[in-house]
């Protein structure tokens, strides 16, 4: 294996190493400690394979090993104030996220919806306002597609001036993907007839703060979809049963969940989400209102804080990259803290507005590491180095401790793990 | 031409440009007037647009705020379980600085809007509309953004000038209607 490549510094080989190094390297490759292989002993048959199992249940769950591959919980108890649900990303892999633990945030709980009683109205700036059923929803030509969907507070423990010590859940646990399945917008909104003076929309939930969001209707007509299916099965409460605003690569609060209104408008609505919440402060004193876009972004999962490296030798380095601007286009990593970099191989199919999962082989040699990631999307938009990120958008006053405080939103900059010697990952800016 | 031939068409439009725009209305809505629309019609626009008959003074909304919003927004808007209603920092104190009516809304109209359709917390939209003025401007009064005998209706609350609405920038101009 020494004919191996190495391509940049502290051991990153080339992305097809893998490929060309065939059984030997797969064979050397070891895993992270929670899955490190033990020394091969005689083997037996274990109690499990030597009666019949259990009963197959009518709906499946992970098997009872698999518990702490959960979301974390900011409010368990559902007291009044936000709940946020995150996703382990590093308990997960591939590109999209299973539904029970895809993130939610629900700013007043999720309401028990009977979908039969539910209703869609359509009305506003519009020739003919129109109601409609789920059942009705259903008879219209269905599209599906990956999208990513990510609170526009995801990774806000990272506008922190001295990084937190969190994993990588509590830091970006609060950005998903999905296959969702539904109507496009476009289609209901031409049989209301859109009146020309509309330039916006305002898109209304069910629940107790009848949540709204303003979009403007270009987006609406482009690739908006209502949502009725999550990974092939019905969205879960959580995500907005039994239909959601589904507005690709945007701000996930615009994705408005239990949809009941559209009202099309010739202004935004200026509603509590988008004129406080989600209008990010800069250092000048002025703030963003309506960001509207979640842009180019990756960080790596595996390895990550949490998942404590074994002996050295072969790992491989993945994590996750995504874009409101298209698909991702470049992946490269760094294992020296961003002196050198390798480019990364992009798991295929590679989607617009998707999660696209990269991975590097990695040849680590025992010592301290600094690995990072830094995506580019097909329109050219580049993440950008976190001394660019704070330059223009600004950092906090003290040390930010609880990671799921939100100093500031829309942070894409990169993030940074350490490996140390003993093999733990811990949060570093470099 | 049949529904079922219009399906037809429509699958074909989608298997050739994928997440492209359907021509062909389904008919599958119900038509609703806009008054029996009227009850879940909530939206208030910037410009006063939406904005109910109704009105009420700061000291109206003092009673109100102490019997319905003091338990948790806090005696006089000074905060409690949930945030203060009064008062706030410089923007340029910080990234991080707390959004407060006085520092950061750009519109009383979203006091009103937010108020109406989300508090108080146990139990949404159950102020009249009468209450939702006097406690919006019982908190503008509050933060001296009006006079504290300023009535607000549907009138007056869209020509009240907030501190900061000229703070705002969008991040992507060219998405902007």
């Amino acid at each position: 294996m020494n004919d191996l490549e190495i391509v940049a510094g502290n051991g990153l080989l080339h992305r097809r190493a893998f490929l060309t190094g065939g059984a030997a390297l797969a064979a050397a490759v070891t895993g992270y400690r929670l899955s490190d292989t033990v020394a091969a002993q005689q083997l037996t048959d274990e109690a499990w394979s030597t009666k019949p199992g259990v009963a197959i249940p009518e709906y499946g769950i992970p098997s009872s090993f698999e518990k702490p591959v959960s979301r974390t919980l900011s409010n368990p108890k559902g007291e009044p104030r936000t709940q946020h649900a995150r996703t382990p990303h590093h308990l997960v892999n591939g590109t999209f996220t299973p539904n029970g633990l895809h993130f939610v945030i629900s700013h007043s709980g999720a309401p028990d919806i009977d979908p039969a009683k539910h209703r869609l109205v359509i009305h506003g700036l519009v020739k003919k306002p129109l109601s409609f059923t789920l059942d009705a929803l259903g008879r219209y030509p269905m599209v599906s597609r990956m999208t990513f969907v990510e609170c526009g507070g995801n990774s806000a423990a990272m506008f922190s001036n001295q990084p937190t010590q969190a994993s990588v859940q509590a830091i970006h646990g609060l950005v998903s993907c999905a296959e969702w399945t539904g109507v496009m917008l476009s289609t209901l909104l031409d049989e209301a007839g859109i009146d020309p003076k509309a330039t916006w929309l305002i898109a209304e939930g069910a629940d107790s703060l009848a949540l709204s969001r303003s979009v403007p209707i270009a987006k609406a007509l482009d690739d908006t979809m209502v949502a009725l299916y999550q990974n092939g099965e019905r969205l879960n409460p959580g995500n907005g049963y039994p239909m959601r605003l589904l507005v690709p690569g945007w701000e996930g609060n615009l994705n408005v969940k239990w949809l009941r209104r559209i009202k099309l408008t010739d202004q935004p609505g200026l509603s509590y989400y988008e004129a406080r919440t989600y209008a990010p402060i800069l250092p000048n004193g002025k703030a963003y209102q309506f960001y509207f876009l979640q842009e180019v972004k990756s960080f790596i999962t595996h390895p990550s804080p949490g998942l404590t490296l074994g002996a050295p030798g072969f790992y491989e380095v993945s994590g996750i990259a995504y874009s409101a601007s298209g698909r991702i286009a470049k992946v490269m990593v760094s294992a020296d803290g961003g002196s050198t970099w390798a480019q990364a191989a992009l798991q295929e199919p590679v989607l617009s507005k998707a999660f696209t999962r990269f991975r590097v082989p990695w040849k680590w040699d025992g010592g301290p590491a600094v690995l990072q990631s830094r995506a580019w999307d097909e329109a050219g938009n580049v993440q950008p180095t976190r001394a660019q990120f704070v330059a223009q958008r600004g950092q906090t006053k003290t040390p930010v401790t609880n990671p799921a405080a939100f100093p500031s939103q829309h942070y894409n900059g990169p993030t940074s793990w350490a490996i140390q010697r003993t093999g733990e990952v811990t949060h570093v800016y470099s | 031409m049949s529904t079922r031939s219009a399906f037809v068409i429509c699958a074909l439009a989608y298997v050739v440009s994928g997440v492209s725009r359907t021509v062909i209305a389904q008919g599958l809505g119900t038509p609703i007037s806009e008054a029996d629309v009227a009850a879940w019609d909530i939206s208030i626009l910037p410009d006063g647009t939406g904005l109910p008959a109704g009105s009420g003074t700061p000291q109206q909304g003092a009673a109100t705020y102490a019997t319905k919003c003091a338990v948790c927004h806090g005696e006089a808007g000074k905060g409690g379980s949930a945030a203060a209603l009064v008062g706030g920092a410089p923007l340029t104190s910080g990234i991080e600085t707390t959004k407060t009516i006085a520092n950061f809304w750009p519109s009383a109209t979203t006091i009103f809007d937010f108020t109406r359709r989300a508090m108080p917390w146990p139990k949404p939209r159950s102020l009249t509309n009468d209450e939702v003025y006097a406690l919006t401007a019982y908190l503008l009064s509050l933060n001296k953004i009006i006079g504290e005998n300023d009535v607000m209706n549907a009138q007056t609350l869209p020509k009240v000038r907030m501190p900061n609405r000229d703070g705002f920038i969008a991040r992507f101009p060219e998405r902007m209607p």
